[in-house]
């Protein structure tokens, strides 16, 4: 596809929408008041608050997320990538957070750039980013700056790529020759210079 | 890393190194569990996940959106029905569509009967891992009942394809719904009964239950834990009730939330979700609208057939839908249903054409699951089986 | 049936033919080895230990097969083993995929001889619909299967109906681990008879 055919999610949905009516989510107001530029966008769309911020600030806005009295996400519900082939920035991290307290869910949208496929790991805020993370290393080749452990988990140890690019084909196999100790191959799967582990 | 190096390198250390996996009685599923033990404590523990990874999310970049269907299926495979559900219900939310009350009845109801056959399998195996052979036997034969009511309607035991973006494949066959009321009513609380009978006051499986694969509230929300395994641990989530779908919001049961956090809660919350599931059941039996089982909308739902043997409109709108496909409009969605062990959620991207741009699926039990090497460090080597049971870890969705 | 000779039915009384033609050497000796094999061949039909191997959905059948409503222990498949040192019949249940096929390869081999291998299921078989990155398309890339289970899954009636099919091949002795074990037994005969007759040559040159 085109750079013109792709359009990021949120900017189709921002056209569609008129949520100019509606109050603005609260955690929108209160994550832009707390972070200024570093939010690039919010967007409202399907029922869905999406909200796209700069990858240096994501950790900061992480944890605002998880600490306001008024936000309280105390759940990291998931951790996808995207891979949008033919767009610069080309990956796209997106995590899901909800609130048990409010019953509330944002989506942060996170752009990352192919050369530099690196963002910091959300580790220490909540353990669930563990194999969240690691699965996205493994499918899609974002490294997690601070993450303990980032080795490849779906996939076995001698797979070459990432699956779920959109330029590797869907049934390029491996093969797999052996069974790795886990303690002592610990690192098999890891990224190759190990610029992850923090 | 270094404690497996010593105990390779000085052979008289009381260390051991044994791996569980992933071919082995206990894990219900494929994975693998490689434990330094000191005696019969595991004093540190790595998980390996991964011996089921069938590419689902590629397959679904590959296939258009009810090609995704049957990989659904196979996803969580004991409670196949749920994840149709999520996924089409996920489509719909993209469509913007709103299925007939009927197929929101109808998928209610199988939806249960799934989470019952789930609940089952889980109990019956994490008791056989105790020993209590008996239980397996009298977990599984209710099921093979529910099998035959989803064979009467989609033709397949286990992995249905029942679902369709827009509703259902087909209308339930005549007879069904008394088939399903006597089912439950004689089937499955028989077994319930016998459940509960056997283990709700066993001392020995209290003794083997309680205090073991303890997991605290604040833990088990920082791991993202959702599903009968946290509200064991205290945590009042239920997606059915928090944020309802399909018209749980018009039925009357209760969400059982549990404190101990251990295997025994963990038990006493899925034999009550049982007992929900099947009140739910019996309310939408009664309940049950008339009216067609998928929507009407010629852009999503195929036209009947009848109408397309006699009718050109209805033959020009089924070979278009077939030829092209569906075509949402391009954005992100995310739908969320609960699954057998928590909150199955789907996120997909759509860029407007017939197949999906990226399908990505939070497991539940993948987030249940990473807790484990956490949760084993300190325990006996017979608990790890216990606790391994009792989470219910289904290795087509931890893998998907 | 199996074994090198037709058996003939004797009525009760009566001696069975002569087989040994003029020198009508071993004949009776051929005639119970024969009903040996026949019996053990018999014997192993019946009594398959199977090793579920199970993966995925195909393993939730398999655990309906094991159940009380299909009951495998019916044809004499009770004794369910989990380890391969203890079982000769290998179920594969599932999918396996790139990262469990060392460990299914071991598996296989720890096994003693002879061992059967069934693939259960179209993801065991060919791969079933997972033409993927990470899916081996058939576990005969890398172990041999004697009887193929079609479905996704298959009905336990269908599974069952593939454990039959192999007890009737393993009675017949038609199987390949009987084959081949027959085929080895016959090599050995041949290279054990060759050598006797080298030591008898040398003994026949040193005698003075």
């Amino acid at each position: 596809m085109s750079d013109s055919e792709v359009k990021s999610g949120l900017e189709a949905a921002g056209e569609a929408d008129e949520a100019a009516a509606l109050p603005e989510p609260v955690t929108a107001r209160l994550l832009k008041a707390e972070l200024g530029t570093a939010v690039i966008g919010t967007s409202m769309a399907f029922g869905d608050l999406a909200i796209q911020i700069r990858r240096e600030a994501l950790v900061s806005a992480a944890r605002q997320c998880r600490d306001h009295p008024e936000l309280q996400y105390d759940y990291l519900m998931d951790v996808g990538a995207v891979d949008h082939l033919g767009r610069t920035p080309r990956f796209e991290m997106v995590y899901n957070l909800y609130s048990l307290r409010f019953r509330h869910r944002v989506r942060l949208h996170v752009q990352i750039p192919e050369e530099d496929p690196t963002v910091d790991s959300l580790i220490d805020l909540w353990s669930a980013a563990d194999w969240f993370e690691r699965e996205a290393w493994d499918l899609m080749g974002i490294r997690f700056r601070g993450h303990p452990r980032l080795v490849r988990i779906l996939t076995h140890a001698e797979f070459v790529g990432h699956a779920l690019r959109k330029d590797y084909h869907p049934a390029e196999r491996h093969r797999l020759s052996r069974t790795y100790d886990l303690f002592t191959e610990d690192q098999a799967g890891a990224p190759p210079d190990g610029a992850s582990s923090g | 890393m270094t404690s497996t190096l010593e105990i390779l390198n000085q052979p008289q250390s009381p260390r051991m190194v044994v791996n569980i996996g992933p071919q082995h009685p206990a894990t219900h599923g494929t994975f693998r569990i490689e434990c330094v033990l000191e005696g019969e404590r595991i004093v540190e523990s790595r998980t390996e996940i991964g011996y089921l990874h069938r590419c689902f999310e590629k397959m679904s970049e590959t296939h258009d959106y009810w090609g995704v269907i049957p990989y659904t299926d196979r996803l969580n495979y004991c409670s196949s029905m749920i994840n149709g559900v999520g996924y089409c219900l996920t489509v719909e939310k993209l469509l913007g569509c709103t299925i007939p009350p009927r197929a929101q009845a109808i998928r209610v109801i199988l939806s249960e009967l799934s989470r019952i056959m789930d609940h089952l399998v889980c109990i019956g195996t994490n008791l056989v891992d105790l020993g209590a052979i008996t239980n397996f036997w009298y977990a599984f034969r209710p099921r093979e009942v529910i099998y035959d009511l989803l064979e009467a309607c989609c033709g397949s035991r286990l992995t249905v394809s029942y679902v369709r973006i827009g509703g259902l494949q087909d209308d339930l066959p005549p007879g069904w719904v008394e088939r399903c009321r006597k089912v439950i009513r004689k089937d499955v609380a028989r077994a319930l009964l016998d459940l509960e009978k056997l283990n709700t006051r066993n001392p020995i499986f209290k003794l083997r239950g309680q205090g073991v694969g303890v997991m605290a509230r604040e833990r088990a929300i920082a791991w993202g834990w959702t599903g009968p395994c946290a509200r064991a641990s205290g945590v009042d989530y239920d997606v059915r009730r928090d944020h309802p779908y399909h018209g749980y919001e018009q039925y009357e049961w209760q969400i059982p939330v549990e404190h101990g956090g251990d295997v025994f809660a963990r038990y006493l919350v899925r034999m009550e979700e049982m007992r929900q599931s099947v009140r739910i059941i019996e309310q939408a039996l009664d309940q049950l609208p008339d009216g067609p089982v998928i929507v009407d909308d010629r852009r999503i739902a195929l036209p009947p057939k009848q109408e397309v043997y006699t009718n050109i409109e209805a033959l020009m709108a089924h070979f278009k839908l077939i030829m092209h496909g569906i075509l949402p409009p391009p954005g992100e969605v995310y739908g969320l249903v609960e699954g057998g062990n928590g909150e199955l959620g789907f996120y997909i991207v759509s860029d407007g054409t017939r197949k999906p741009y990226r399908v990505k699926v939070r497991p539940p039990c993948f987030a249940v699951f990473q807790a484990f090497d956490e949760m084993l460090r300190g325990m006996l080597l017979a608990d790890v089986v216990a606790t391994l049971g009792s989470l219910n870890i289904i290795a087509g969705e931890l893998d998907r | 049936m199996a074994g090198n000779q037709p058996i003939a039915i004797t009525p009760l009384g009566q001696a069975p033919p002569s087989k040994g033609g003029a020198t009508g050497n071993g004949m009776p000796m051929q005639w119970l080895t024969t009903r040996v094999d026949d019996f053990v061949n018999w014997a192993r039909g019946n009594s398959l230990w199977p090793l579920t191997y199970g993966t995925a959905c195909c393993g939730i059948e398999v655990m309906s097969v094991i159940s009380s409503h299909y009951d495998l222990a019916r044809f004499g498949a009770e004794v369910i083993r989990f380890s391969p040192r203890q079982a000769d019949l290998l179920i594969v249940a599932g999918t396996v995929v790139d990262k469990l096929g060392p460990v299914l390869k071991t598996v296989y081999q720890q096994m003693p001889d002879p061992k059967w291998v069934v693939a259960m299921g179209a993801c065991a078989a060919s791969g079933g619909f997972y033409r993927a990155y990470h899916v081996m398309q058939g576990i005969d890339e890398i172990i041999p299967v004697d009887v193929y289970v079609p479905g996704c899954p298959p009905t336990p009636e269908g599974l069952i109906y593939g454990i039959l099919e192999l007890k009737k091949r393993i009675e017949r002795g038609e199987t390949r681990p009987q084959i081949a074990t027959r085929e080895w037994a016959a090599r050995n005969a041949a290279r054990e008879a060759t050598r006797e007759a080298t030591r008898e040559a040398v003994r026949e040159s040193v005698r003075v």
